[in-house]
């Protein structure tokens, strides 16, 4: 089947970019709109004021996680050259939890107590990108491996990951079931505010380095013996694009805890939404997407419905089915 | 014998067969030639039962494929398709012996041993036999999936494109062997975009266009300039040597003299 | 492979091994001497505990690894196992359904339950297969883990809503430790499927080999699906049921068969079988030694170890990786 993007470099017709323009204006209202609904529904009157301070800080870190997870799968995909594998799906949230874990183990946990959480999220997340960036070296520079192999090996590690984290939270102490069970799935409804400062300011920082290099990674997702023939600093671009990973997760782990299908969901929505797009408006629109679910998804969940706890179940059981239909409807045409 | 009788296609509303009847001789190769998209894989498919029929009838000597069941065709009839994705990790023995199971049903007896190994000397696969599939070369698979055909011990063998990925010498030597086969009463069913291959070594020529028979005849009555012509839509110059047609279809005919 | 009857005898063996250790190893001590001589309780937990527990760990391991092959074959993909294909999952909403409507049932009845979701679930799964182009291998696993995740989704939520958060984990979080005489009888159900894929072992490799040969072959296509489906379907519901599922081992057991074996069931099955039982009983063993008196769940052991093993093959032999 010869698709256009076996042309990277034909100039993208106009009407598309009018197309493209149209529909991420329509996905930025949306976002207001959501953005509107989680502030003001159900908002008793004359508690204005606490109560919009509260959500904005609630608000914050929910754009935050919703940023951070569609520009780590994202990202992910553009370096590793395919569009199943996630960080989640590799367990990469479940490493970071692995690193806190191992961290307590290895200062102690009374000592931990006394670091300062701000500091403590620090040292986990430089860890994390330490872990990802070493990671990549050895799994993605050997050779250029076969994309089974790949997908293969990165359930694996998924596997892999998770489990030992469940395994040294167990070998520290036997009886912690709760925390293994705890975190299952993801809590939208009590983002961890006091990280949130640390969190802004650490994903502050890749903005700039993401703009900067949008391009370099429009030619990595052509493939490293392209990139490389097309003169990219491919070791160099990758080792940046995994250490932005691994912060990614971090922050977005750290906050609300692992979300597993999440990332594939937005990203995959925006890839439809604009099809054949560079990475810089895909990333626009899939950050957009991911506002307008968790945001919108948790106005709806905790003040319509109000329900509380298990959002981002519902989200993995819809955005699942969604994703399901699209893939389907888009192979029979 | 198999005898072809109204018989219609269509896939996805585009007609790809329309009112085929055609009788293919017991014995000898048979060769259907024809541009892409003349239907020619599709009616392979149908014959074989691989594509349920839209309308009319095909037998084979006297068994309808629709009706006869499926286990008992596959003693009667074998086919090897044009894109071979066998994913499965089998060595070559493995795979040549799977063409038995029709026969066997599980249980091999000495004699399928037997023409398991004939079939792998046959295509030259011996020295192979114990390597895995992906670990060949293109023409080692395609020799390796031609044998299994050949194990199946049909009396009637269709090939879609038996010569994909065969060098020169291999693609002679398959030919040959299906000849030899064909002597002693084989009938084969092949399609070849070489039609030079046809030319030399098919009994009967089928030549399809636009999902109809176009021609039928001898390579002599088949492979002529103005049939050639007629079918591909190209001019095609075809001399003769050594008794047989020998179509020039690489090269543009030189300007023509004299009119 | 200069002998494969040796090398299986081989195997057979140190399973055997295992298996006496496994039945040695626990959490209060046991006199051979005292089982011989019929003395005091250890006879009585060698009974009631002990063998029940290797014999289950033994069956779990033969036929999930029996099952991962066979699903393979079936949808032609390395990537499919119950874990992967929503099977699992639907097996382990069928549980929970069976549990919140039917608290009282008997425990067949509530693995009956099971089963037939599983059927549904991995059905479901084979139906949206069809419509997936068949040179994107890789949609599958993709398709199969996010159905997977659809119904684990539901499941959690029912699960959340009706208060039974305690039995969510039961499609990741294998357990033998919960393993006594009357707790794992059903498990020989899986052990008789797992006889009834390797009987038509044949049929499958076929099937492996794609519609179009098992139709020239004249393999009955439909049928030979329906059994392997049932097959997969409702080992891996009885795996749920009893002792909650491994995720994986029938992802890498196979795998690991398929490297080294190739795929033809007729030879690849005995050695799926011995590895599965075998890597299962090692996870046990290591399980309950490491952390004494407490114990490890054997799915997080097997997650480590089998992870491992898996990614040591795949990525330390690069001369012999897939191509």
């Amino acid at each position: 089947m010869p698709s256009d993007s076996a042309l990277p470099h034909t100039t993208v017709p106009k009407p598309r970019l009018s197309q493209q323009t149209k529909r991420l204006t329509l996905l930025a209202l949306l976002a207001v709109f959501a953005v509107g609904l989680f502030l003001t529904l159900g908002v008793p009157s004359g508690a204005w004021e606490f109560a919009l301070s509260f959500r904005a800080g609630k608000l914050a870190g929910l754009i935050l996680v919703a940023f951070a997870i569609a520009a780590s799968t994202q990202l992910f995909h553009a370096a590793t050259r395919n569009q199943i594998l996630t960080p989640a799906i590799m367990g990469f949230d479940a490493l970071y939890m692995m690193i806190q874990t191992l961290l307590v183990f290895g200062l102690g946990s009374m000592a931990m107590l006394d670091i300062d959480p701000m500091t403590k999220f620090a040292a986990e997340t430089f860890v994390m990108m330490a872990f990802s960036t070493g990671l990549f070296l050895w799994l993605f520079t050997a050779k250029s491996r076969d994309l089974h192999l790949l997908v293969l090996v990165g359930i694996i590690f998924g596997t892999l990951f998770r489990s030992l984290s469940n395994f040294i939270a167990r070998m520290i102490d036997p009886n912690e079931f709760v925390v293994v069970q705890g975190a299952m799935f993801a809590r939208f409804n009590s983002v961890n505010i006091d990280l949130l400062w640390v969190a802004i300011a650490l994903t502050a920082l890749t903005l700039p380095v993401l703009w900067h290099m949008r391009h370099q990674f429009d030619v990595l997702a052509l493939g490293r013996e392209t990139a490389i023939g097309l003169g990219l600093h491919y070791r160099r671009v990758m080792l940046s694009a995994f250490a932005i990973i691994g912060l990614l997760v971090s922050v977005s782990t750290a906050l609300v805890g692992p979300v597993t299908f999440f990332g594939l969901l937005v990203v995959h929505l925006a890839y439809r939404l604009l099809p054949g797009a560079r990475f810089a408006p895909t990333l626009l629109a899939s950050s957009l997407v991911a506002i307008v679910t968790l945001v919108g998804g948790q106005a709806i969940y905790e003040h319509v419905l109000g329900l509380q706890g298990t959002l981002s179940v519902v989200i993995d059981a819809l955005g699942g089915i969604t994703f399901l239909y699209l893939l389907l409807k888009g192979v029979r045409r | 014998m198999i005898e072809i009788s109204n018989v219609s296609h269509n896939i996805d509303g585009a007609p790809i067969l329309s009112d085929v009847s055609l009788t293919i001789p017991r014995g000898g190769i048979t060769a259907l030639i024809g541009p892409n998209g003349a239907g020619k894989s599709t009616l392979l498919s149908l014959i074989a039962r691989l594509v349920r029929l839209q309308s009319g009838v095909i037998t084979v000597d006297g068994a309808d494929v629709t009706t006869t069941p499926t286990d008992t065709l596959a003693r009667k009839l074998s086919i090897l398709r044009q894109d071979n994705s066998v994913a499965a990790r089998l060595t070559v023995a493995d795979l040549v012996g799977f063409g038995r199971y029709p026969h066997h049903k599980g249980r091999p007896a000495p004699e399928d041993h037997a023409l398991v190994d004939h079939a792998l000397e046959m295509m030259g696969l011996t020295q192979l036999r114990d390597r895995f599939l992906d670990e060949l070369s293109g023409g080692q698979r395609q020799r390796a999936y031609v044998a299994m055909v050949l194990a199946q011990d049909t009396d009637y063998v269709l090939l879609d494109e038996p010569l994909n990925n065969l060098d020169m010498k291999h693609a002679r030597e398959m030919m040959e062997r299906l000849k030899a086969a064909a002597s002693q009463g084989k009938s084969f069913v092949i399609v070849v975009h070489d039609i030079n291959f046809a030319a030399a070594y098919a009994d009967l020529i089928v030549a399809l266009k636009d999902g109809r028979v176009h021609s039928l005849g001898t390579p002599a009555e088949i492979v002529t300039r103005p049939k050639l012509g007629e079918v591909f839509d190209l001019d095609i110059v075809v001399e003769t040597v050594g008794g047989h047609p020998l179509a020039l279809h690489q090269i543009a005919p030189p300007p023509q003299t004299g009119t | 492979m200069k002998s494969p009857a040796l090398h299986m005898l081989l195997a057979l063996t140190s399973l055997v091994i295992m298996a006496a250790l496994s039945l040695m190893i626990g959490a209060s001590d046991m006199n051979l001497g005292a089982v011989i001589r019929g003395e005091g309780d250890d006879t009585l937990i060698l009974l009631a505990s002990r063998i029940p527990r290797t014999l289950a760990i033994i069956l779990t391991g033969v036929s999930m690894a029996i099952s991962g092959l066979i699903f393979q074959m079936l949808t032609r993909n390395k990537f499919v196992e119950p874990a992967t294909a929503g099977t699992a999952e639907s097996a382990g909403l069928g549980l929970l359904i069976a549990i919140a409507f039917f608290p009282a049932a008997p425990l067949l009845a509530k693995m009956s339950i099971a089963a037939l979701c599983a059927i549904a679930g991995t059905l479901l799964f084979l139906r949206i297969l069809d419509r997936l182009p068949p040179h994107e291998p890789l949609l599958v696993p993709l398709v199969g883990l996010m159905l997977g995740g659809v119904i684990g989704a539901v499941a959690t939520f029912f699960a959340y809503q009706a208060d039974l958060l305690q039995y969510l984990g039961i499609w990741t979080t294998g357990e033998f430790s919960g393993v006594l005489r009357g707790r794992y009888e059903l498990l020989w159900i899986t052990g008789i499927l797992a006889l009834i894929g390797y009987l038509y072992a044949d049929q499958f490799s076929i099937m492996g080999m794609g519609r179009d040969v098992s139709i020239t072959l004249g393999l009955d296509h439909r049928t030979v699906m329906w059994i392997g489906l049932i097959i997969v379907s409702v080992t891996t519901a009885v795996v749920v049921v009893t002792v909650g599922a491994i995720p994986f081992l029938g992802l890498i057991v196979p795998n690991i068969v398929s490297r080294i074996m190739g795929d033809n069931l007729r030879a690849a099955v005995p050695w799926a079988a011995s590895l599965g039982a075998g890597a299962l009983l090692l996870c046990d063993i290591i399980g309950r030694v490491i952390r004494q008196p407490y114990e490890i769940p054997i799915g997080t052991i097997f997650g480590v170890v089998g992870a491992a093993v898996f990614l040591y093959l795949l990525l330390g032999r690069q001369s012999h990786a897939v191509r």
